[in-house]
């Protein structure tokens, strides 16, 4: 079958859609956006995070079909999407943030403990705030998870600019980690959700 | 070669982590926390895992695999799934093309595909490409396999007894001679001084018989790769592995070609904790590329994912330790028998570790220990974090805590006053040669404040509606507003090995180069290390800053171009791909101090002949720090490029009656302390805190080392309370996904302080000590410690269910309860 | 496979009367586990997911029913877990604090009750609210619309009562009359299937309390003997009126018998004596829980926890 669907703002149409295959599967082998990762394919772990008309879904679990006309937004999107939060397209929470382009590639390898701010390079993507923040806090070691997690995270801090710890451990419940023990990814949203306060990025 | 961006008509997205060329300053070099140089793509999305692959003409690979445990294979027809419209391949033991059939890490008795039995429940019995998984894995379902059962050795009776079925009939391995059966694949006593004079001395003696679950290692990036045939007889293989160059030494002989025919390049890997040394899909995804001319990708899903990788290796474990009544250790015996599983995979090895490490890290001068692994016809079972290590130490902690209370002792005196110390004797004899601060690391977490006690363990007030359930074990699921909530507290420290041991010859290769690219000097740093999430690139970039004095450092991706950089595991990549790059890199700075002398210093200047020349910032420094003349001036047009192996010291084979010899390179060992909350009424456990010291020696990038500590520790914790695989009488999988197969989520895991000790170890480069193992042996331990606190329970089985916290009415049988 | 999309609801139950084979997903939370595993292969995918009676929440006002003297909320078969942990919690607190045990937060966005329904399994975590509250589900079909109490609907291990053309617009729930709570037990704090789960419902104006149980019997059961047991003790003892301690003896015959009521088995997530053991303990827990907050007058026993679903 064919679906069309809004991408990262985009729309896309794919051709040949077996009707059993996920929006996971789509995503990842029919429109080029591997991004989200297919850990489990059974909605336990969260690695395929992505916002289905805003909402948090696993992309596995929703019927290739089931996104017809629908808009969905993956990890490749958040820059987009906090870049427009920053532009005032939506007044929630979280807006003044915006997507910078890189002081991070630069600041990722730089970032000896002397060193803050770093020129920015071109042709270095740009970056939202949470993914920003997941760098800087070691948030990432095998980064399986991560597309999910930043997806859950933004949302959260989104909606809940600022989220208790407890808060933070139960929207994130739904994504596991195998590497970091999830300490640093509480420091990221943590640091994330600070910046998102303060109106700084 | 391409890389994998190079791979034809790729749609967008897919590139292959290869070049992290960054503008770096000098000082993200060796000790500070450098951001990782992967870290973007991996944020961005556009890191490509081996399961991101993507080619337009690929086929999709497919596995089919034995749904029994033991059985004899009578006849496989594979018509009906050729018929299968959109299938282009499948193939059977038959189609094999080379006499060497079987692959190994240490033995080669795994068949490539099952020819006349299968051994365990999910060997592989035949492939099929199709254009479409789906397709692949309806056709796998018409493949007709006539299976006749055999009965299953699931024990050590079952495997040991006089008329069990020999599993591997015909070894030849180097094993087989010294092992008492058959099915005992490789036995290591370690004897040391009299037991049974000590035993009559102490004063006070506590035995126990403990047991391991079967843990897996559960990284999140599933198994997968791409073999994309070269049209020459030849193929490249994209894989998320842990060594690429154990896969080829193991693929080629099995596809018939010269090493130099299979070109291998790693894939982004999705985390491994050694479920990726042993081959999955490497062979099978060649055979269907060579066999179709297509490039085949295979991405086995999760419940595929539990058959396609080995797991901790269950055990049970006797132990008896005498004290006089000091508490000083008078002797230990122990008898630590685990499952391999199977096939072997790197059983051996862990039987080394286990009976090695097996009294822990303590003086114990008597010592009798025994450890073996068996073949059975439950899953195989290998390498994961630990590694040997993990079984001993849950037991001997245990013990260490028994014994404490038999002596009336606090269990950190008892442990201090047994505690290792640089100069200690291993068991093995082996002299501990550098640190070894065992009684420190106990005393730093025992120092820490302990976290304030909460409002419902002295049953005091909670709140009109009671508390955050969220705070309280059973979380989410609102089980207790406090009732029955208790307090515990536990303490435990390990020692692991770091490196290859008994004998091996652990090298790593790096290729280091030097060039001026844009008018600037570039470092390219070429290795084979996997890196599986722990960091490796990024020390990489900072010792290469740190050696060569230049910002700019280019990361080439990992293929087997370069030598072999060995495995990523034993915590051994930092310690010894790490020193094949500096190593690589002293040798490169000789070449350019000898240039810059040949070019600038002829000038009869008495400063060019500073014996102490190096490269600092950019430049040639004095060893004042005069800045004597650019780096990219001295280089000109000119190519600097160094390739060399890299070894550690040497170490010993041990001897195979008593266990003597220097068998390791290097000890780690790190200390916790649990603090747990558990609900006695319905058996449910909330960590609060897992407080974790480590001496690391010099840690090269701080923010990662805390990461590693903080995720060996949660896996640990997972080991202790919820972590296993259920394998049924029938010696079949029970629980092959995440539904039943649990790992801590965010709401399990507590807050990890982690305290560093930086204590040098001469003999490793820059002193470092390697770092990813050791946390992940004393977490499990502290925290069953802390819940026998709290409940006044034995317990002698990890994990700990609920139903081994509460009393019952009724005894339970269906599942090993403890002891 | 076909992808069957219809437009409306009508045409939905005419899909359904034509394409027994058709399976129903909305959520996809159960079916795609199953296709994506290829442990289902249906000939068709029947999309629910886009039907705006499916994500109705209406609240239908007291009528002659005695079952629900503060009338029903009409909980449309696809409205997701989430929106029943945000929206309902003061109406149906039991159904609402099992919505929060569901899954994840992602899973919560998608799965519904309805679907928790169709699929029937007995560690649902649902069923035990919807019992103890006394719901029943709206199945309709070309036929007509049929309301099936939750007691009738349960048959057996994921087999339940809806006939082979029949589809779940909604489950109507009647509005709480006191305090509800519902407890599960996994060995994870969070994102865990039921070992087992206890729901209990005070009804004072009725005088009796509601018990259901999941997972530990091929269904989700009611504790009939228990909620007859308990209701006799407060009715005897005037216990609703006075709002006395319940006696702690009587609490623990409470305990024991809704644990009577289970059948539990021995399987990898826990054992049988297990089961029994822990629904004794919530049983008894979630009724004193229940019962302070009655004495309290408090009518939503939600424990504090910030905002739910947080």
């Amino acid at each position: 079958m064919r679906l069309s669907c809004t991408v990262n703002g985009r729309r896309r149409v794919a051709d040949d859609v077996w009707e059993g295959e996920s929006l996971l599967y789509v995503l990842r082998e029919r429109l080029g956006l591997p991004g989200s990762k297919n850990a489990c394919e059974q909605g336990e772990c969260g690695s395929c995070t992505v916002r289905l008309d805003g909402v948090p879904v696993c992309a596995c679990l929703v019927a290739a079909g089931q996104a017809e006309g629908r808009e969905v937004t993956t990890v490749e999107g958040l820059p987009a999407l906090a870049a427009a939060r920053a532009a005032g397209a939506d007044p929630r929470p979280g807006a003044g943030e915006a997507a910078e382009p890189m002081e991070h590639a630069e600041s990722m390898e730089h970032a000896g403990p002397t060193d803050g701010a770093g020129a920015r390079r071109e042709g270095d993507p740009p970056l939202a705030p949470v993914q920003r923040a997941f760098i800087e806090a070691g948030a990432v070691q095998c980064g399986f998870c991560t597309p999910g997690l930043l997806v859950a995270a933004d949302e959260l801090i989104e909606r809940n600019p600022g989220p208790t710890d407890a808060d933070i451990r139960e929207a994130l419940a739904g994504n596991l980690c195998r590497c970091t023990g999830y300490e640093k990814i509480l420091d990221a949203v943590r640091l994330a959700a600070g910046r998102a306060a303060a109106g700084q990025e | 070669m391409p890389d994998a961006r190079e791979l034809p008509d790729a749609p967008a997205g897919p590139v292959i982590p290869a070049d992290h060329t960054r503008r770096v300053p000098v000082d993200g070099g060796v000790g500070a926390s450098t951001r990782r140089p992967d870290g973007v793509p991996k944020v961005t999305g556009d890191f490509a895992y081996a399961s991101d692959l993507w080619h337009e003409s690929m086929l999709w690979g497919h596995t089919l695999r034995s749904p029994h445990a033991h059985a004899a294979i009578r006849a496989v027809d594979v018509s009906a799934a050729l018929a299968v419209p959109g299938v282009h391949a499948v193939l059977t033991h038959d189609d094999l093309p080379a006499e060497e059939k079987h692959h190994g890490l240490e033995i080669r008795d795994t068949p490539v595909l099952a020819r006349d039995r299968v051994r365990y429940h999910g060997e592989p019995v035949a492939l099929v490409a199709a254009d479409h998984p789906e397709i692949a894995r309806r056709a796998a379902d018409l493949v007709r396999v006539d299976y006749e059962e055999l009965p299953v050795v699931v024990d050590e009776a079952g495997a040991t007894a006089p008329d069990a079925p020999v599993l591997h009939p015909g070894r030849t391995d180097r094993h087989a001679a010294h092992v008492p059966h058959p099915n005992i694949v490789h036995r290591q006593p370690v004897v040391r001084g009299d037991v049974a004079a000590a035993r009559a001395r102490a004063a006070v003696i506590v035995t126990g018989e403990y047991e391991v679950g079967m843990q897996d290692q559960a990284f999140l990036g599933p198994e997968s790769g791409m073999a994309v045939p070269d049209g020459e007889g030849g193929v490249d293989l994209y894989v998320a592995t842990q060594w690429l160059h154990a896969d080829l030494w193991q693929i080629a002989p099995v596809l018939g070609l010269p090493e130099d025919r299979i070109r291998m390049t790693l894939s982004g890997v999705g985390g491994a904790f050694g479920g990726r040394e042993d081959l999955s899909m490497q062979i099978h995804a060649c055979l269907l590329a060579l066999r179709t001319g297509r490039p085949v990708k295979m991405v086995y899903d999760r419940t595929e994912s539990f058959f396609g990788h080995v797991h901790r290796h269950p055990a049970r474990l006797r132990y008896e330790h005498g004290a006089d009544r000091d508490g000083r250790l008078t002797h230990l015996t122990a008898r630590i028998v685990l499952d391999g599983g199977a096939y072997a995979s790197s059983s051996p090895a862990v039987v080394g570790n286990a009976a090695s490490l097996g009294a822990g890290p303590y003086e114990v001068p008597n010592v009798d220990i025994e450890a073996l692994a068996l073949y059975t016809n439950n899953p195989p079972c290998g390498a994961m974090r630990g590694f040997g290590a993990v079984q001993a130490c849950f037991a001997y902690e245990s013990q260490m805590d028994k014994l404490a209370a038999a002596l009336g002792m606090d269990p950190v005196e008892l442990r201090r006053r047994n505690a290792m110390s640089k100069g200690s004797l291993m068991p093995t004899e082996q002299v501990v040669d550098s640190a070894a601060p065992v009684a420190e690391l106990l005393e730093r977490v025992r120092r820490r404040p302990l976290p304030p006690e909460r409002p419902w363990e002295s049953g005091g007030p909670r709140g009109a509606a009671g508390p955050d359930p969220r705070e309280l074990p059973g979380g989410l699921s609102n089980t207790t507003r406090g009732e029955d909530v208790v307090r515990g507290v536990g303490y435990a420290v390990g020692i692991k090995n770091v490196g290859f041991s008994e004998g091996f010859d652990d090298y790593s290769t790096a290729r280091v180069g030097l060039r001026v690219v844009g008018g600037e000097p570039v470092v390219s740093v070429h290795t084979a290390m996997a890196e599986v999430g722990q960091g490796g690139v990024t020390v990489h970039g900072q010792i290469a800053r740190t050696e060569l004095g230049v910002e700019r450092v280019v990361i080439r991706p990992a293929d087997t171009r370069v030598g072999s950089a060995g495995s990523t595991s034993a915590s051994r990549q930092t310690y010894v791909t790490g020193g094949a790059v500096r190593n690589a890199c002293v040798l490169v700075r000789g070449r350019l101090i000898e240039l810059a002398r040949r070019r600038f210093g002829g000038n009869g200047d008495p400063v060019w002949s500073d014996p102490d020349l190096r490269p600092f910032d950019g430049a040639i420094v004095t060893a004042t720090g005069e800045r004597l003349v650019g780096i990219a001036e001295v280089l000109g047009g000119e190519t600097i490029e160094i390739e060399r192996r890299w070894r550690h010291r040497p170490t010993e084979p041990f001897d195979i009656r008593t266990g003597r010899g220097n068998g390791h390179v290097q000890y780690s060992f790190a200390a916790h302390r649990a603090v747990v909350e558990v609900d006695t009424g319905l058996g449910l456990v909330k960590v609060v805190e897992l407080a974790c010291a480590q001496d690391v020696g010099r840690a090269l990038n701080p923010l990662s080392v805390v990461g590693q500590i903080q995720g060996g520790t949660v896996q640990g914790l997972g080991l202790a309370v919820m972590e296993e695989i259920l394998v049924g009488a029938d010696a079949r999988v029970r629980n092959a996904s995440f539904t039943d197969y649990l790992i801590p989520t965010v709401l399990d895991t507590p807050t990890i302080p982690v305290e560093l000790l930086e204590l040098a170890d001469e003999h490793a480069p820059y002193g470092l000590r390697g770092v990813g193992e050791a946390p992940t042996l004393s977490s499990t331990p502290a925290v069953v410690a802390a819940i026998r606190q709290a409940t006044g329970r034995a317990l002698h089985r990890v994990p700990v269910r609920p139903e081994h916290l509460v009393d019952l009415a009724v005894p339970d049988t269906g599942l090993p309860t403890p002891d | 496979m076909d992808f069957l999309r219809p437009g409306d609801w009508r045409e939905a139950l005419a899909l359904r009367a034509e394409r027994p084979g058709a399976l129903p997903i909305a959520g996809g939370t159960d079916v795609m586990v199953e296709i994506n595993h290829g442990g289902r292969r249906p000939e068709a995918l029947l999309d629910l997911s886009a039907l705006a009676e499916l994500h109705a929440l209406e609240h239908e006002p007291a009528g002659e029913d005695p079952a629900a003297p503060a009338g029903r909320v009409r909980l449309g078969a696809a409205v997701p877990y989430s929106r029943v942990v945000t929206e309902l919690g003061a109406e149906l607190p039991g159904l609402a604090l099992a919505a929060r045990t569901v899954g994840s937060p992602q899973i919560r966005n998608r799965g519904s009750v309805g679907g928790n329904l169709g699929a029937a399994s007995p560690a649902g975590d649902c069923h035990p609210a919807l019992l103890a509250s006394g719901a029943e589900i709206e199945a309709v079909s070309v036929r007509g619309t049929r309301h099936i109490p939750v007691d009738d609907f349960y048959l057996g291990v994921k087999r339940n009562a809806l006939a082979p053309d029949e589809l779940i617009r909604s489950v109507r729930v009647p509005r709480a009359t006191g305090p509800q709570q519902f407890s599960k037990v996994g060995p994870r704090n969070a994102m865990v299937i039921a070992v087992c789960a206890v729901a209990v419902a005070l009804h004072p104006g009725r005088g009796r309390v509601g018990v259901g149980i999941g997972s530990a019997a091929p269904t989700p059961v009611r504790a009939r003997e228990a909620e007859e047991y308990i209701a006799g003790v407060l009715a005897d003892g005037d216990l609703w009126e006075r709002r006395d301690p319940i006696p702690p003896a009587a609490a623990r015959r409470f305990a024991e018998l809704v644990a009577a009521a289970c059948s539990p088995i021995d399987d990898v997530r826990g054992t049988a004596a297990y089961r029994r053991h822990a629904v004794a303990v919530m049983a008894r827990r979630t009724l004193g829980w229940c019962w302070e907050a009655h004495r309290a007058g408090a009518s939503d026993p939600r424990p504090e926890g910030g905002a739910p679903c947080a």
